[in-house]
């Protein structure tokens, strides 16, 4: 671990203490984590302390953890108390440096954060995303819209249980002379099956 | 009197200068513009999600569909994203070919986006000289993958195959004869190191000639100057990033500040804007192209002298050579393994961030160990340029929203994903 990233943690330690729930370096990259409801007050913090100043949020997306190694779905009582997060990469043009910040959403049926709209408002359409295809709800965002998907869709997605070929599909219809929805025609398929292999497999990576 | 109402009216998704299938609302007042409301995803092919039910090199293709004017950019931070997960080193030899690779594709970009800009404000005749450089670039591409426009070039571990020997050559048909086909060739006689040299050594010469066509013309400036001003404070807080960042004056270069691969070996400079409109966007623009074609040839320097293997010789993430695997059994075995289930990335998850023509491109990646990723999430620079398109347009003319279009340089692959 280089010196810098050292510097970054141990800054990260002192100013937010015990709003830490982890802090991982991993392939030199820093991922903090902390809960949902220090996330606001963290993201302030981070962007203002005059030793941390991370002036910009590169990126935010949601992930959903349901089928995080398993080979399929996992059944409902299966699933962990903590499915969807929101994922932040922050970025400081004065230390040059970067830092991952994750938060967990604490009710899977219903999933809302605050929204950082007010920390960075670059945020406005990255969240709108992942409340599109994660259902994920930003308290305090002012324009909380579907982004990518159709008007009217219903659904989120890119959950794990969305299948990947949707439920319904579009075609034009000539005696109502517009285009319809109607079930999905085609039949699922899978060409490669998705394999989790024991660790290390092949060597490779291997950082023994 | 006649009472005077608000106009909202749709900006494409069918206009030709919408770059795309952009549909914007505006809100007018007479013919300022109140509020721009984006509506993008008419192009939203979910990449994201089918990656995850791919196998980590059948992904790789999709990333050249993203941005489908800059090809070889987008590719670059998904073979680094998926080295840094597996932790494994690159020929040298095969950073160099990636980054010039990365900056005739940078050229390539901004060929497209100054041609089809001034295309747009009324300069009809820029965009023929820009797309005459265009074609030698994709000469290029198709002598080094096959594809004039898709590479998929670059893998895990290197990239695909060296450069060639040969360039492939005009043939005499009834439209073009013998003494055409002579001056076509005359640059293709040699390497394709040979046909890029040519390239980078005609190229500044091509630059004068964009500049002589607008940077001192009085309609290009009347157009630009001044519209879409965006302070540095404000371009930080709306995550901007690339050229939109530079123009307004923040001195901000993934390749200076977070070098990856060889550009800490390559000499470069960073243009940047001073008063971040969208004249100074387009001149940082230039001067990127003219900076591309220095790095260019600093790397066609290496390359003639450097000989060497360009791709990863474990074969657990890049196949074994043709020769090798019908004389061996184990090459074999390792060429079936990893077309058919593909190869295992350890559990992790990394964030790479490179300059893109537009802008940070970021690939972040989980891996759980299996041999498909997890989650992608592909940050693309445009998408958050256009999330600023209402505080950009608002207060100028409708006019000007067109002039913003093509100063974002907005491609729907990208911004859709």
């Amino acid at each position: 671990m280089s010196a810098k990233l050292d510097r970054l943690c141990q800054n990260l330690r002192d100013v937010l203490g015990e709003r830490i729930e982890s802090l991982v370096v991993d392939r030199g990259e820093v991922a903090l984590e902390v809960a949902a409801a220090d996330y606001l007050a963290v993201a302030t913090t981070l962007r203002d302390h005059p030793d941390l100043r991370f002036e910009q949020a590169m990126d935010l997306c949601g992930v959903d953890y349901a089928s995080y190694g398993a080979v399929a779905f996992p059944e409902a009582d299966q699933i962990g108390a903590r499915r969807f997060a929101a994922v932040t990469q922050l970025l400081s043009l004065t230390h040059n440096w970067r830092l991952r910040l994750r938060v967990f959403a604490t009710d899977n049926d219903f999933p809302v954060l605050d929204s950082l709209m007010d920390v960075w408002n670059g945020v406005n359409w990255f969240e709108r995303e992942a409340f599109d295809l994660y259902g994920i709800m930003f308290s305090g965002h002012n324009d909380l819209r579907r982004i990518l998907t159709d008007y009217g869709f219903i659904g989120h997605p890119f959950r794990k249980d969305f299948p990947i070929f949707g439920y319904v599909e579009m075609r034009y219809d000539p005696e109502l002379r517009r285009v319809v929805y109607q079930p999905v025609t085609i039949e699922p398929r899978e060409n490669t099956p998705r394999i989790v292999r024991e660790e290390n497999y092949g060597k490779v990576g291997d950082r023994g | 009197m006649a009472e005077i109402k608000n106009y909202t009216i749709n900006f494409g998704p069918q206009h030709p200068s919408a770059h795309g299938v952009l549909r914007l609302v505006l809100e007018l007042d007479g013919e300022v513009v109140v509020r721009a409301d984006p509506h993008i995803g008419l192009l939203h092919r979910g990449t994201e999600k089918l990656m995850e039910t791919r196998t980590w090199i059948q992904s790789l293709p999709y990333m050249d569909r993203l941005d489908y004017t800059s090809m070889l950019v987008n590719e670059h931070p998904f073979v680094l994203a998926i080295e840094r997960l597996l932790g494994i080193e690159v020929p040298i030899r095969a950073q160099y070919i990636r980054v010039m690779f990365a900056e005739i594709t940078r050229i390539l970009n901004h060929l497209l986006s100054i041609g089809t800009h001034a295309l747009d404000v009324g300069a009809m005749a820029m965009v023929l000289y820009t797309f005459r450089e265009r074609e030698d670039i994709f000469d290029m591409l198709e002598a080094v993958s096959g594809a004039r426009m898709h590479g998929a070039y670059f893998r895990p571990g290197g990239v695909y195959r060296d450069l060639p020997d040969s360039m492939p050559k005009y043939e005499i048909n009834k439209f073009k004869n013998a003494q055409t086909v002579k001056e076509l060739n005359a640059a293709r006689e040699g390497s394709l190191l040979d046909f890029i040299e040519d390239f980078t050594s005609r190229f500044p010469v091509y630059c004068d000639e964009y500049e002589t066509l607008l940077t001192d013309n009085r309609i290009w400036k009347q157009r630009l100057v001044g519209v879409g001003v965006v302070s540095p404070e404000r371009a930080l807080q709306l995550g901007f990033s690339g050229p939109m960042l530079r123009g307004s004056g923040v001195e901000w270069d993934l390749r200076k500040k977070q070098p990856y691969e060889v550009y800490d070996r390559l000499d470069f400079d960073i243009p940047v804007g001073v008063k971040g409109d969208s004249y100074d966007r387009y001149l940082v623009r230039m001067e990127e192209m003219r900076q591309a074609n220095r790095i260019i040839r600093q790397c066609i320097s290496w390359l003639r002298a450097n000989p060497g293997p360009v791709i990863t010789d474990n074969h657990k993430v890049a196949p074994p050579s043709r020769e090798k695997m019908k004389g061996s059994m184990e090459e074999l075995i390792h060429h079936f393994k990893l077309f058919s289930e593909g190869m295992h990335v350890p559990p992790g998850e990394v964030y790479v961030g490179t300059e893109h023509a537009k802008g940070e491109f970021g690939v972040y990646m989980i891996s759980d160990g299996a041999n498909k990723p997890y989650r992608v999430k592909l940050r693309s620079a445009a998408f958050q340029h256009l999330a600023a398109m209402d505080e950009l347009a608002k207060g100028h003319m409708l006019a000007d929203v067109v002039t913003l279009i093509g100063t974002i340089d907005v491609v729907f692959g990208d911004v859709d994903r």
